[in-house]
């Protein structure tokens, strides 16, 4: 074990900036980090022992106890337990004989709990070692597990043809779906890999790419809608020795998983966007930071990127462009939401605990490693490539004026068609439903838990910066659905989940509005909790980051918008909660020491 | 003392040297701004958010934000108090803080902060979550308790090459600082010792010595904590 341990960390130049990549590799090797690689690591990277603890336990994937043979990891979203979760995790319980969170006593099968693995479209849906297992159903559970007591191969436990499109590939075979619905500038077929770098660009300087990014008004597709041709000027004329270029496809927000999708289909695409953006800021290195819940991507995308270098589209002198050097390398992550936040990645990305980091400064100045770094959404990079090719004002001709271009949203949950669509910004909601077959339509959860719960009468309302900002995540509630006890509490104990305790504020606030929650769902709630929610709420603005600042966005957006589904729930003749039952305390009282109550007295 | 700059506290008319932190900048303009993760000398990291105050509309701690030509900062506005207050509450619920039996008191920041923002009973429910004591290290107690996360020990205490002696482990609700079983052998009795003044609360004790002063001389038993910050 010792030699191999070793091996991995010299593999990776005893560089403390490097722990995720070591972590993740011994984890795979030995399926847990113990105590003694722990000690070896600490004593090679001259840090303390809890230091490389300290990141093994951020990390949901990483872990210190061993997490079995086969460790399955079961999505918990909302939208698998729309689709049958209880009966896959029963089944599953009930064939392996353990329960979630623990692992068999022969060591062969593990079970865990995991958020959201981006496969809303295809639930309920589990992770088993680093491959994704779609659209699961008891017997298949059933299987599944009396395979693996058979000692199958994975690979021999997928008894479906692999799924759509270039999840065929060789170096994919995955049985994920793509579910492309819709194609808009990004998912169509018109674009030939390379054109940019190599007929565009040479034609063209960076400030004059800058310029076109600036032309075309395109904001950050991750969510926040920063404009993308002001950060990158930003971070070109920032000083430094180095400039990175970082995309961030960590797209861990309940629902959304157009991302995914992209990377599966237009991985060309989004690598060219960022060469694009390399030449663009003076950066000779990207990373692609990728969630390790799309591990099984690992092959298929290390084998697109060695084609681009084989095709000059990556590597030195790009497009016969004096100077213009740029390569790729894929960090993944371990399984941490908060790590989407651009500077929480960057820790990760040094081998830290991912917990976001004070602004100022920015990205653009100090980033990676302290260089002045860009981090854009995938989606953003692969737009990138289209606005060069054809320009800024043609892109201006899509979208609305204050979002431009297409949008390409991840539809899951009460409907017929869920998957990926790529839309004009300025759609409405209606409209969106309309396409997707929605009926009988409850709410809409609008940019995944952190986003917006919307009831119909805001159905007229449009996706766009300035009206129902989106990152992308649509997630659709029938009538059929309770809102609060369904949807809600399980957001919130996402959130709770997810934090990185780093701040007081998100790491307690959200499990008092949790529980205040429950209360109220289990009938004792009095009118004081719902005016305690809203005011309580507003404390987690004070948090550092945006998971905290929106962490109770699930309670405060549907006590706005549904408003009666919580009187409905609280006690009508009780505005204020005593906190306190003195008929039922003098009885349990009376009851240990033998006495029998007599309430006539006063 | 070549870049001054001026910015408002509360309508005061402040002067510092331009890219001070805002905290250190008001205290050298005699104006105290609590907090509970600060510490001088170290790298702020802005985690017990107590230090927080609104500028242009927005709230900012004050620990990590360098003070700007011209900034206007609201720092005792009802509102700012007020959150202030429910961040103090927030973090004696999700604790087990129980002032009459801690060491710390009367030299307890989080319990000053409670007097000077008037706290009577946390607006929350108390969560009383089970949580450890480690006294398996040779020189101090680290009582899980009453630990408020503010990482002063993480940042503060190093041995002579540089590595840390507490950290962090977990994450979220589940968060606690730890001591690394190895390095606690080597600790002295200085760094132990300062591991203790850092600590805000008394959640890091030095072995046989909590008690060394007597309760009525302590640090906040007879001035308010940041009194000797006004002018």
């Amino acid at each position: 074990m010792e030699n191999i341990v070793k091996q991995i960390i010299d593999k990776y130049g005893s560089d403390s900036n490097r722990l995720m990549d070591i972590l993740i590799d011994i984890q795979e090797e030995f399926g847990y980090i113990s105590r003694k690689a722990i000690e070896l690591m600490a004593l090679t990277l001259g840090i303390s022992q809890v230091d490389v603890e300290q990141v093994i336990t951020f990390y949901h994937f990483l872990s210190v106890k061993p997490r079995g043979k086969y460790a399955i990891y079961l999505n918990n979203s909302v939208v698998s337990y729309m689709f049958g979760r209880q009966a896959i995790k029963e089944a599953f319980e009930k064939e392996v004989g353990t329960t979630f969170g623990k692992v068999t006593d022969d060591g062969l099968i593990g079970l865990f709990d995991t958020a959201c693995i981006g496969m809303n479209d295809q639930e309920p849906a589990a992770i088993i070692n680093n491959k994704v297992f779609t659209r699961l159903t008891p017997y298949r559970v059933r299987e599944i597990v009396r395979h693996m007591r058979e000692g199958r191969e994975l690979e021999e436990l997928s008894n479906e043809s692999y799924g759509d499109g270039k999840n065929q590939h060789p170096e994919l075979k995955a049985m994920v779906s793509s579910n492309i619905r819709r194609k808009g500038m990004i998912l169509s077929d018109d674009y030939k890999t390379g054109k940019v770098v190599q007929s565009i660009l040479p034609e063209m300087s960076p400030e004059a790419v800058i310029a076109e990014i600036k032309h075309s008004h395109i904001r950050g597709r991750g969510g926040a809608g920063f404009p993308t041709g002001f950060k990158w000027e930003f971070c070109r004329r920032a000083k430094g020795e180095k400039h990175y270029v970082v995309c961030n496809a960590d797209e861990g927000e309940p629902g959304t998983f157009k991302d995914r999708v992209i990377l599966t289909e237009k991985p060309e695409l989004v690598f060219e966007g960022m060469a694009v953006a390399g030449y663009a800021i003076g950066g000779e290195e990207g990373i692609l930071y990728l969630r390790y819940e799309y591990r099984y991507m690992k092959d298929y995308l290390e084998s697109v990127l060695d084609k681009m270098r084989e095709q000059n589209f990556l590597g030195s002198k790009i497009g016969e462009i004096e100077g213009f050097d740029f390569d790729i390398r894929i960090q993944f992550g371990a399984g941490a939401y908060v790590c989407g936040e651009e500077s929480a990645l960057l820790e990760s990305l040094e081998g830290k605990r991912g917990e976001p980091r004070d602004k100022p400064p920015f990205p653009v100045e100090k980033g990676y490693l302290n260089f002045p770094t860009i981090i854009n959404n995938v989606e953003t990079f692969a737009t990138a490539v289209r606005i060069i090719e054809k320009g800024g004002e043609w892109f201006t001709q899509f979208g609305t004026e204050d979002s431009t271009g297409t949008k390409i949203l991840s539809i899951s949950g009460d409907c017929m068609f869920p998957g990926v669509y790529e839309v004009n910004w300025g759609f409405n909601v209606e409209d969106m439903l309309d396409m997707v077959g929605a009926y009988d339509v409850q709410a809409v959860q609008v940019g995944g838990p952190s986003g917006t719960l919307i009831a119909k009468d805001e159905f007229h309302r449009t996706l766009g910066y300035s009206d129902l900002s989106t990152g992308g995540s649509m997630i659709i509630f029938g009538k059929q659905r309770n809102l609060l006890k369904e949807v809600v509490l399980n957001f919130m104990e996402f959130f709770i989940d997810e934090s990185c305790g780093s701040c007081s504020t998100c790491r307690n606030m959200p499990q008092v509005m949790h529980n205040k929650l429950l209360k109220i769902i289990n009938g004792k709630g009095v009118k004081k909790d719902l005016t305690d929610l809203k005011e309580w709420g507003k404390i987690l603005l004070a948090s550092r980051c945006g998971l905290g600042q929106t962490a109770g966005n699930p309670i405060i957006s549907s006590l706005k918008n549904f408003h009666h589904l919580y009187e409905d729930l609280i006690q009508k003749d009780k505005e204020f909660d005593e906190g306190f039952d003195l008929t039922a305390s003098v009885k349990e009282s009376c009851k240990f020491v033998g006495r029998v109550p007599n309430f006539n007295h006063h | 003392m070549s870049n001054l700059i001026k910015f408002k506290i509360d309508g005061v008319e402040c002067m510092a040297e331009a890219g001070t932190y805002i905290i250190e900048a008001a205290k050298k303009n005699g104006v105290y701004i609590p907090t509970l993760c600060n510490m001088p000398n170290l790298k702020p990291k802005g985690s017990c958010r107590i230090c927080t105050v609104k500028i242009n509309g927005r709230l900012m701690t004050s620990c990590t934000t360098p003070v700007a030509d011209g900034m206007e900062i609201e720092s005792t506005s009802a509102e700012i108090s007020e959150l202030r207050k429910s961040i103090i509450e927030l973090l004696f619920v999700s604790g087990n803080h129980f002032c009459p039996s801690c060491e710390k008191s009367g030299n307890c920041e989080l319990q000053a902060l409670g007097y000077l923002y008037q706290m009577m009973v946390p607006r929350f429910p108390f969560d009383f979550p089970v949580k450890g004591i480690d006294a398996s290290s040779p020189k101090i107690i680290k009582d899980q308790n009453r630990c408020i996360l503010c990482k002063r020990c993480i940042k503060s205490i190093k041995d002579a090459e540089d590595r840390s002696f507490f950290a962090f482990r977990g994450r979220g609700n589940h968060l606690e600082v730890v001591l690394d079983a190895e390095l606690a052998s080597t600790m002295t009795d200085a760094q132990a010792e300062e591991a203790m003044r850092n600590c805000p609360v008394g959640s890091i004790i030095v072995k046989e010595k909590g008690f060394a002063i007597p309760i009525g001389k302590r640090k906040f038993d007879h001035n308010p904590i940041g009194s000797n910050v006004k002018v």
